[in-house]
């Protein structure tokens, strides 16, 4: 009785031990494999066309559901801030606060997390069934590095696609306020752009949400790009793959804004 | 999906014009970078007894008109006085005996510099310090005060009765 607790109880412990161990060899792989991505960077520049088909892709066909999101965003920040604004007669700050609501967090965050699902899990799918349906294998029997053919201009394209994605995002979603703002609810025009004016900072807001969106541009691109090489070769694996990739991009970016907005706004001045 | 070579270039072209664009939309039209950084300027130095709540990118002000920004904030180790950097847009010039106060404007709005030129001949050139300031007003400071004079008062007025 008491030997079969004991051994429950070591059994339980070798699984945690277990689990530990692939978890941590797992992130060591994922970093040399990022390390070896980076390296190749010079081959995804040296053969542009194959970069700029992944920016065709990831950035171009995501262009509609961006500047879709953005302009309806925009609008309901519009009526929502508003709605409160008003009370504290303050709504000629419509403008700014739609703005840097925009610039500093949304364009960035949400432009990432659709970019996440609509780019990067093609980008895992895409890889994943080449890696199941042994492309990758052929390629390297033949001497030409899956890593510098597949994965770099991918990995490029995703970085380049992402803060201009993201800037239309926030320029979208600013056309949509100044639509309800302005043209529905009457705002004076004058008041809404000045307001803005003053009240956004080139270096301190703009900048910063560019950083923001090219680190997460990385990140997504580096998740959808591993999670496709290291998928298991079979149907099942490509879809859990997929799978992870929304959910890890999606947790990295919401991580990231954390951090990076610790460091970037936190007590000016 | 079988594009040919150009139809996808125009396309990451195209792409890749109207991100750039869009960047260029949020720095110039909401950022108004018109007059960031690439507007020359000089320092001018003012020490304030207190600075109330005053913040680094203030705007300076002179009747009412953005003229520069306020670029850091530090206390004096020997005067125990704060010692705020002043960036004045190159074209604008203030005379030697500017009054710089702490204003704010409206009942909770920011805290932002006036400068009230004088008719000295004579201008403040960079590194200039502005001789004449006014401290900021902290809220709680005038309520003490406040209370303390009517409680002066009270009690003289029943001293005067005795």
């Amino acid at each position: 009785m008491l030997s079969a607790v004991a051994n429950g109880f070591v059994s339980a412990l070798r699984r945690i031990g277990g689990r530990t161990v692939t978890i941590v060899a797992w992130l060591g792989y994922a970093t040399r494999f990022g390390a070896a991505v980076i390296l190749e960077t010079p081959a995804a520049f040296s053969r542009l066309s194959l970069t700029m088909r992944e920016i065709y892709f990831s950035g171009v066909l995501s262009l509609v559901i961006i500047l879709v999101s953005g302009l309806f965003v925009g609008m309901v920040l519009a009526l929502q801030g508003y709605d409160v604004l008003q009370r504290y007669g303050a709504a000629e700050s419509l403008g700014v606060l739609v703005a840097l609501s925009l610039v500093r967090e949304l364009g960035p965050v949400v432009a990432g997390l659709l970019f996440a699902s609509r780019a990067g899990s093609a980008i895992t799918a895409e890889i994943g069934l080449m890696k199941a349906t042994e492309q990758l294998s052929a390629m390297e029997m033949m001497a030409v590095d899956p890593l510098a053919r597949v994965v770099a201009p991918r990995f490029w394209g995703g970085i380049i696609s992402m803060p201009l994605l993201a800037a239309l995002f926030s320029t979208l979603g600013i056309f949509g306020a100044y639509l309800v703002g302005v043209k529905l609810i009457g705002i004076d025009t004058g008041a809404f752009w000045s307001n803005m004016q003053a009240g956004v900072d080139f270096r301190y807001d703009i900048v910063n949400g560019v950083i923001k969106s090219i680190v997460f541009g990385i990140a997504v691109s580096l998740i959808a790009v591993f999670e496709g090489y290291d998928a298991r070769p079979t149907a099942e694996g490509v879809s859990t793959a997929t799978t992870r990739t929304v959910v890890e991009s999606s947790l990295a970016i919401l991580g990231l804004d954390f951090v990076l907005t610790v460091f970037m706004f936190r007590g000016v001045g | 999906m079988n594009l040919n070579r150009s139809a996808l270039d125009l396309w990451v072209g195209v792409f890749v014009a109207v991100g750039i664009a869009a960047i260029l939309f949020l720095a110039l039209k909401v950022g108004n970078l018109v007059n960031f950084g690439s507007v020359p300027g000089y320092r001018l130095e003012a020490h304030f007894d207190n600075i109330g709540g005053l913040k680094a990118r203030a705007p300076v002000k002179a009747a009412g008109v953005v003229v520069g920004r306020v670029e850091s904030i530090k206390l004096d180790p020997t005067s125990y006085q704060a010692v705020v950097t002043l960036r004045i847009d190159q074209g604008y010039q203030f005379t030697k005996d500017t009054i710089a106060s702490i204003l704010t404007s409206g009942l909770l709005g920011d805290v932002y510099i006036g400068l009230d030129p004088g008719g000295d001949p004579q201008m403040l050139a960079d590194g200039g310090k502005v001789g004449k300031t006014q401290s900021g007003i902290v809220l709680e400071k005038l309520i003490g005060q406040f209370l303390f004079d009517k409680a002066a008062t009270g009690s003289a007025a029943t001293g005067g009765t005795k």
